[in-house]
Order: structure tokens, then sequence, then C-alpha cells
């Protein structure tokens, strides 16, 4: 892979296409152009800009999600959820709105193979009892709202479970706060029956701050891979987990 | 401009009426009960339906006639145009909700003059304006891909138009001004692939509906034919497609042409925005014969006269000087110093149509949104470029979008702070 890296001021960020490198880089790109990386690293320039080169996510608010190590399915799923208008946000929807799903595969797996250690996020200032609000559903759930366990499909360390279900360690507040708000308002959706936007719709504001804080306040495990497929009974139907699970 | 549409209301109104009376006798005939032979006939040939295929994919009637993530041809989504929405209706042979119940007399009716199978008129945002010169044998193939497609059942959404828009006998007078139908009527001093090029480019292709100037009333001045234009209510500028002097592709050969159709990029620029949609959905489908005779037909539009140069409004040396900043540490590592870029890689920004297009509106979007070329059969994995809108405030966007147009040997326009302001918040569908 580093065969193609040309000989510049600092080749290998140049060829990781790092903007303060091409700063010093650009004039000796006038003459000569070397030859542009054939990586899709490269390619995928866009993505990047705003994920992070190794999917890492925007280190501070937390506003561009993470994409590293999550599960390959579950990354290409979302992709196409933006394609057909389940997922909103427009500039994305407009990146990626003419990739094939070949292409969409290969940028997913690339981010699902990316390892960057977790950094940890600001957690709001919150009453003890909001946490422990917030821990009890993920463990427990809460039967009275019929709201099974976060873990039950999450997995038991909250890293996710292959093929389709994402990790909910490391997640900044903001970003699971946000995520849970667009189930309820419609601006984002899986595939039917969508049991994350029942779940969704069945915790109360406070709760979806509670959770949100708890899991944001927690340790990532130091093993961080996703469960093996198969290994959870999802208590909801999920339609992207292709029907599997029951309960109501 | 505000007075003079205030002025046209009471017109409107008055050929309203007009119209209204007139259509009320034209909506007794619905069309024929059974389908004529000849055409039944051909609805169940084989090849007739894979050339109805293929017609169907050169006329691009899924980009409009489907809703993202829905069914293709199933309609369910609005076009925006500056009147108001208008719901695309559904295309498959669905009787209750698409064309199930349709014989093909209603199909050419449609194609052919813009009315609906009520006898009502039909809006132009529906591009009949260019399928009316489709040929009957075309239209009949493309009819019996059409009713083969699975069924779905999907009612049409509501009209989102204002009033007097929202009626349609008030298009009466629109078509009277805009519109003649009739087929190609081929150019017997011409060659064959040319008449084949001219046919799908004005017909099918319908691309004069994005590349021309359109007025106040949403009509193309036929004068202006694929010189270029606003695509209103979107922000997008679909360039003057000459080659010869002056000309927007000045400098592009046939080849070019049909390696932007067919691939989604070519050595003088790539195709982003709507015209990625038409690359992967349409044109990318069509033969390298097809694609040539088109090339040969757009080699033979005319040059254009010199833009009345006013360039000459150079923009300040401080903002010269930022714009040239950024570029060399922003877009220079891959569009080149030189802005020549990288050959099938990074597209040459050094006579760009869409840098020099005469209001800056795609160089603009270009740099704030980034984006990648379309992937297609030919160009499955395209480099991309990084969206700036997060990075770059509205007057270092303007800098460098300025400098661009005005570096090597471009010399167009500046571009100004408040319209990346007002491209910054263009709605991207
Ligand atoms: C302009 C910035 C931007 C660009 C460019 C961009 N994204 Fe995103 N992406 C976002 C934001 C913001 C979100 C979160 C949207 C939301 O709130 O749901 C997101 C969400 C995602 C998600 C869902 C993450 C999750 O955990 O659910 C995936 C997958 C993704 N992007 C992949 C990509 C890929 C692949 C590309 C390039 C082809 C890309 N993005 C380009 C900003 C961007
Ligand atoms: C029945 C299984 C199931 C349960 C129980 C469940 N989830 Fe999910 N969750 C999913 C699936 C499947 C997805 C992926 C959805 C998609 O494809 O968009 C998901 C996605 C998410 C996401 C989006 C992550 C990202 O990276 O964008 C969040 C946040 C989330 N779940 C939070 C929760 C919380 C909080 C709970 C407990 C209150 C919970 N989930 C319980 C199945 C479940
Ligand atoms: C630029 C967008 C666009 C394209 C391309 C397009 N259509 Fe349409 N079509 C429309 C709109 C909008 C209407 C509805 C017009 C109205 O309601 O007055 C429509 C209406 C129709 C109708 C009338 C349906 C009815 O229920 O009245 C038919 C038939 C049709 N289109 C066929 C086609 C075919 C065949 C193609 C491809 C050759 C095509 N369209 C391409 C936008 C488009
Ligand atoms: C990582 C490489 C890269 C960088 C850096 C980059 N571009 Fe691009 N640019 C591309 C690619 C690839 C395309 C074609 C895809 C597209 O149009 O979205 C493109 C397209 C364009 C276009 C549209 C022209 C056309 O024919 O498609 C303009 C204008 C443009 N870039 C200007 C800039 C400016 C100005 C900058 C710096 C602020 C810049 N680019 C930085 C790769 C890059
Ligand atoms: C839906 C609107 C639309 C239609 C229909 C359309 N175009 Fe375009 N076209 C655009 C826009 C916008 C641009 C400018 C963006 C770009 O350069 O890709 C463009 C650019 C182009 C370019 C220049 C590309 C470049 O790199 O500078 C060519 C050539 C072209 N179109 C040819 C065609 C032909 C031939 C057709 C008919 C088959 C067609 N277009 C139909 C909107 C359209």
């Amino acid at each position: 892979m580093t065969t193609n890296v040309p000989a510049s001021a600092c080749p290998v960020l140049r060829w990781l296409l790092s903007l303060a490198c091409l700063l010093g880089a650009g004039a000796v790109h006038a003459t000569g152009q070397p030859p542009v990386p054939d990586t899709l690293q490269q390619r995928i320039a866009a993505c990047t800009t705003c994920h992070g080169l190794h999917g890492e996510g925007s280190q501070d608010g937390g506003f561009f999600p993470r994409l590293a190590g999550k599960p390959a399915a579950y990354l290409a799923l979302q992709v196409q959820n933006f394609q057909r208008g389940l997922r909103k946000y427009a500039p994305m929807e407009y990146t990626v709105r003419q990739l094939s799903p070949a292409y969409v595969h290969e940028i997913a797996v690339y981010f699902a193979a990316q390892q960057v250690p977790y950094q940890r996020k600001p957690v709001p200032d919150l009453a003890p009892a909001v946490f422990q609000r917030g821990g009890q559903l993920v463990q427990a759930g809460d039967p009275a709202l019929k709201v099974p366990p976060c873990q039950a499909c999450h997995g038991k360390t909250l890293t996710g479970t292959e093929p389709s279900v994402p990790g909910l360690a490391g997640l900044p507040y903001d970003y699971i706060s946000s995520q849970l708000g667009s189930w309820r308002t419609g601006t984002r959706a899986s595939a039917a029956p969508d049991c994350m936007a029942e779940i969704a719709n069945r915790l109360a504001p406070s709760d979806i701050t509670a959770v949100a804080a708890w899991l944001a306040s927690q340790q990532v495990p130091p093993d961080a891979h996703p469960q093996p497929a198969g290994s959870i009974t999802p208590p909801l139907h999920c339609g992207v987990l292709e029907g599997q699970g029951g309960g109501t | 401009m505000k007075s003079l549409r205030l002025l046209w209301v009471p017109t409107v109104f008055a050929i309203m009426v007009i119209a209204a009376w007139w259509w009320h006798h034209q909506r007794s005939s619905v069309g024929p009960k059974a389908e004529d032979p000849a055409v039944a006939a051909a609805m169940k040939d084989a090849k007739v339906i894979a050339r109805g295929r293929y017609l169907t994919l050169a006329g691009d009637c899924v980009s409009c006639h489907s809703v993202a993530g829905g069914q293709p041809y199933a309609g369910g989504r609005a076009l925006l145009t500056p009147f108001g929405n208008i719901p695309v209706p559904n295309i498959t042979p669905d009787p209750e909700t698409g064309l199930g119940n349709w014989r093909f007399e209603n199909f050419w009716r449609a194609l052919h003059t813009g009315m609906g199978i009520g006898g009502e008129p039909l809006y132009p945002a529906f591009s009949y304006t260019s399928f009316t010169k489709i040929t009957r044998e075309d239209a009949v193939a493309i009819f019996a891909y059409l009713q083969t497609l699975p069924p779905v059942h999907q009612p049409p959404e509501p009209l989102g138009l204002r009033f007097p828009y929202n009626v349609r006998g008030a298009l009466t007078a629109w078509r009277a001004m805009y519109f003649k139908s009739g087929t190609y009527q081929p150019d017997p001093k011409q060659s064959a692939a040319w008449n084949r090029g001219a046919y799908l480019v004005q017909g099918l292709g319908h691309c004069n509906e994005c590349h021309a100037a359109r007025d106040t009333w949403g009509g193309i001045d036929t004068r202006a034919s694929l010189a270029g234009g606003e695509i209103p209510a979107q922000n997008w500028y679909a360039p003057d497609l000459s080659m010869q002097a002056h000309g927007g592709l000045h400098g592009w050969t046939g080849q070019d042409i049909v390696d932007l159709l067919k691939t989604g990029q070519s050595s003088k620029g790539v195709a982003f925005g709507p015209m990625a949609d038409v690359v992967a959905s349409s044109t990318q489908y069509l033969s390298d014969a097809d694609l040539h005779a088109m090339a040969d037909y757009l080699q033979s539009l005319p040059a254009r006269q010199p833009q009345v140069d006013d360039a000459l409004r150079v923009s300040s040396k401080a903002v010269a000087d930022r714009g040239a900043a950024i570029y060399g540490q922003g877009c220079a590592a891959c569009h080149g110093t030189d802005g020549q870029g990288v050959p099938g890689v990074y597209p040459p920004l050094d006579g760009n149509a869409s840098v020099l297009e005469p209001i800056g509106v795609n160089a603009t979007r270009a740099v704030l949104l980034g984006g990648f070329a379309p992937s297609t059969a030919a160009n499955p994995r395209p480099y991309s470029m990084p969206p700036y809108a997060q990075q770059l405030s509205d007057a270092d966007v303007a800098a460098v979008v300025t400098y661009i147009r005005q570096a090597w040997s471009n010399r167009v326009t500046p571009v100004l702070e408040r319209d990346v302001i007002k491209y910054r918040h263009t709605p991207v569908d």
C-alpha cells in the first residue's frame, strides 16, 4: 500500500491527505504531479473530512459520529438509509447519493476494520438519580414502559452485535440523545419493524437524557469488538435483524 | 420584475375562463376502451419491450417518477418549482393509482400533447415539451415496457401549488405560448448519426429542460436552445453545451462528451449535482453509438456571442490574495497549482464549464458540498472532494471561488459573500 507514497516533505501524512501537510506540499505538486495514491482512503476524502481519517468521528462535541469499528453491515445499511431518505442530514445525503451498493459496502468494510482508541467525551452534570435511572434502563429496562434492556441487543458490554446492531459504548451524550430524538421525530428510521423507533417512543424525554448520560459516562471495555452474530435473542422484532426476536 | 408579474395575473385569469370552457368540451374524449390491435401485438413482442426498456432509460423517466427508497416508477415524489410542488404520478401498471387502465392512445396523448387521461392539461414540469419529439413507434415501445413493470399501488400526493397555478385550466395559456407538439423531423442535409443525436438530445434526453434559460413563467425561449440556464428553485446552473467559440464547452471534443455521459467524468470536467443523477440513472446505459451520435449533434451547435466582459469588475487585491492562499493550501493538492487537475482522477478547473458558468453557483456549491463523481459501471469507485462548508467561512468560499474564476485562462465575474450565504442554505434535493 505504501509504494505509491510520493516523495514530499511529509510523505505519510500527505498520503493520508492531511490538510496541514498539503500546506507544505502544495509546491511540490505544482511541478511533477506525483501519482495520486490508488487507495480507498484517498478516494473517500469526502467521508473522512467529516468522520475522520479512520472514522474516529469529531473530537470535540461529537457532531460527526464515529464509524470506526462499527459492524460493516450496520454502516452500509445506514448509508443506504441516507440514500433512501430514511435518515436525514442534507450534506451527507448529497455525498452518498450516487454511490453504488458495491462501493458503499467496500467503504463500510474499511471503516469497520479501523481500530482507534475511544476518546472520553464530556458528560453533562446531572443528579446521581438521573444516572441511576439511565443505568437501570440499560441493564434491566423498564417493564412498565415495555422498554427492554438495551444490553439485550447492544451486547453485554454494549459494544454491539454483528452484523447489524451498533455499539453504544463510547458514544457521546449529544449523539445518543439526538439519535433517539430523531427516531421520535421520524428523521431517522430503519427497516420495518423499526424496533429502535418503538423503544425511543416508549421512553420519556427524561429517560432519553438519563440513558444518554449513563452510556456516555461509561468506560469503553478493553475489547471493543462487537459480539459475534447469533449471540443475542432480541426481545423485540427488528427489521434489520430480519425479523429475529419477539415480544411486544 | 414584481410589477410585471402582477400585470400578468388578470391576463391569466381571463385566459383561464376561456380555457375552462374549452377544457370542458375536450374532457369528453377519454380515449378508446380497447387497445388498437397493432399496438396490442407490439406490446407482446419481447424485442419491442427490450427496446422500450432502453428508451425508458434514455428518457430518465425513473428519476422523476420515483422517490428515494421507493419503488421505481411508482411516483410519490414532488418536484420543486418556483410555483410550488408538483407531485409526480405513479406510472407502473397499477389499475387504480397507475397506468393499469391506460390504452396506448392515452399514453401517446400525455407524452405527445401533454394531456392527461381526463383531457386535463399537464404541468410542463413533466418534460412533454421535449417528449413531444418522440416517434410513435418509440412511444409504443416505452408504453410496452412500462406495462411489464410490477404494478405498485401508490396514490398520488396532493398538488402543492399556490393559486392561481393550481388551476390546470391556466396551463392552456402557457401552452399556447410555449408549447408546440410535433415529432422530430429529420434534417436530410445531415448524417443519420447527427439526426439520431438530435432526436435523443432534443427529445428523449430532454437536455434542454435544464440546459436552457427559463423566463418568469417557466417557459423556454426556443432560440436559446441548449445555451445554458439556471435551474429554478434548485440553485444549479446547467451550462451552455456549445463546443464552438465562446461556447460553454469550448475546447471539449466529441470523445469528452461521450466519456462524461458514459462514465460521469471526462478530461474536461465531472458530472455533479443534477447532472450526476442524469448520468447515473440514464446516460451511462446508452450505447456508444447513441452517445457518439449525441456528441455529433452537440458539436454542431453554433458558436456563441462573446460575453460582455464585466470580469473587469475584478475583486480587490486582498480578496484575490486570500483566494490564492486558500487555493494553495486546500485545493492545489488535487486540482494542481496550474488548475489542470489529474487526468482521470481530479477535474481541471482551468477552462472548466462549471467554474466559468455566468453566475458562479456551481463552483460555490461544489466547494461547499464536495462530493463524489457518480459511481457508474465504467467508473465504479470514483474519487471525491471534501466538503468545505464547515471549514471555510462565507467570505473564504467567495474568495477561493472568485480566485478559480479568474486564475489561469479563466476570466469571469467574482462571486460575492452574499451569494455564498444564499447557496449555503439551498436544500440538496
Ligand atoms: C458533511 C459531513 C459528512 C460527510 C461528507 C459524510 N458524512 Fe456521514 N454523517 C455525517 C453526520 C453529521 C452524521 C450523523 C447524522 C445524524 O444525525 O443522524 C453522519 C452519519 C453517518 C453514518 C451513520 C453512523 C451511525 O453510527 O449510525 C454513516 C455510516 C456515515 N455517516 C458514513 C459516511 C460515509 C461512508 C461517507 C462518505 C461516502 C460520509 N458519511 C460522508 C456527516 C458527514
Ligand atoms: C430489540 C433490539 C434492541 C434493543 C432492546 C435496543 N436497541 Fe438500540 N438498536 C438496535 C438496532 C437493530 C439498531 C440499529 C438501527 C438501524 O439500523 O438504524 C440500534 C441502534 C441504536 C442507536 C444508534 C447508534 C448509532 O451509532 O447511531 C442508539 C443510540 C440505540 N440503539 C440506543 C438504544 C438504547 C438507549 C436502548 C435501550 C433503552 C436500545 N437501543 C435498545 C436494536 C436494539
Ligand atoms: C422532469 C421530470 C419528469 C420526467 C423526466 C418524466 N416525467 Fe412523467 N411526469 C412528470 C410530472 C411532474 C407529471 C405530472 C404532471 C401533472 O400532474 O400535470 C408527469 C406525468 C406523466 C404522465 C401522466 C400520468 C398521469 O397519471 O396523468 C405520464 C404517462 C408520464 N409522466 C410518463 C413519463 C415517461 C414515459 C417518462 C420518460 C420518457 C417521463 N414521464 C419522464 C415528471 C417527469
Ligand atoms: C481531495 C481532492 C480534492 C480537493 C482537496 C479539492 N477538490 Fe475540488 N474536486 C475534487 C473531485 C474528485 C471533484 C469531482 C467530484 C465533484 O464534483 O464533486 C472536484 C470538483 C470540483 C469542482 C467542480 C468541477 C467539476 O468539473 O466537477 C470545483 C469547482 C472544485 N472541485 C473546486 C475546488 C476548490 C476551490 C477546492 C479547495 C477549496 C477543491 N476543489 C479541493 C477533488 C478535490
Ligand atoms: C436535471 C437537469 C439536467 C438535465 C436533464 C441534463 N443536464 Fe447536463 N448538466 C446539468 C447541470 C446542473 C450541469 C452542471 C454541473 C456539472 O458540470 O455536472 C450539467 C452539465 C453538463 C455537461 C458539462 C459537464 C462538465 O463537466 O462541465 C454536459 C456535457 C451535459 N451536462 C450534457 C447533458 C446532456 C447531453 C443532457 C441530455 C442527455 C443533459 N446534460 C441533461 C443539468 C442537467
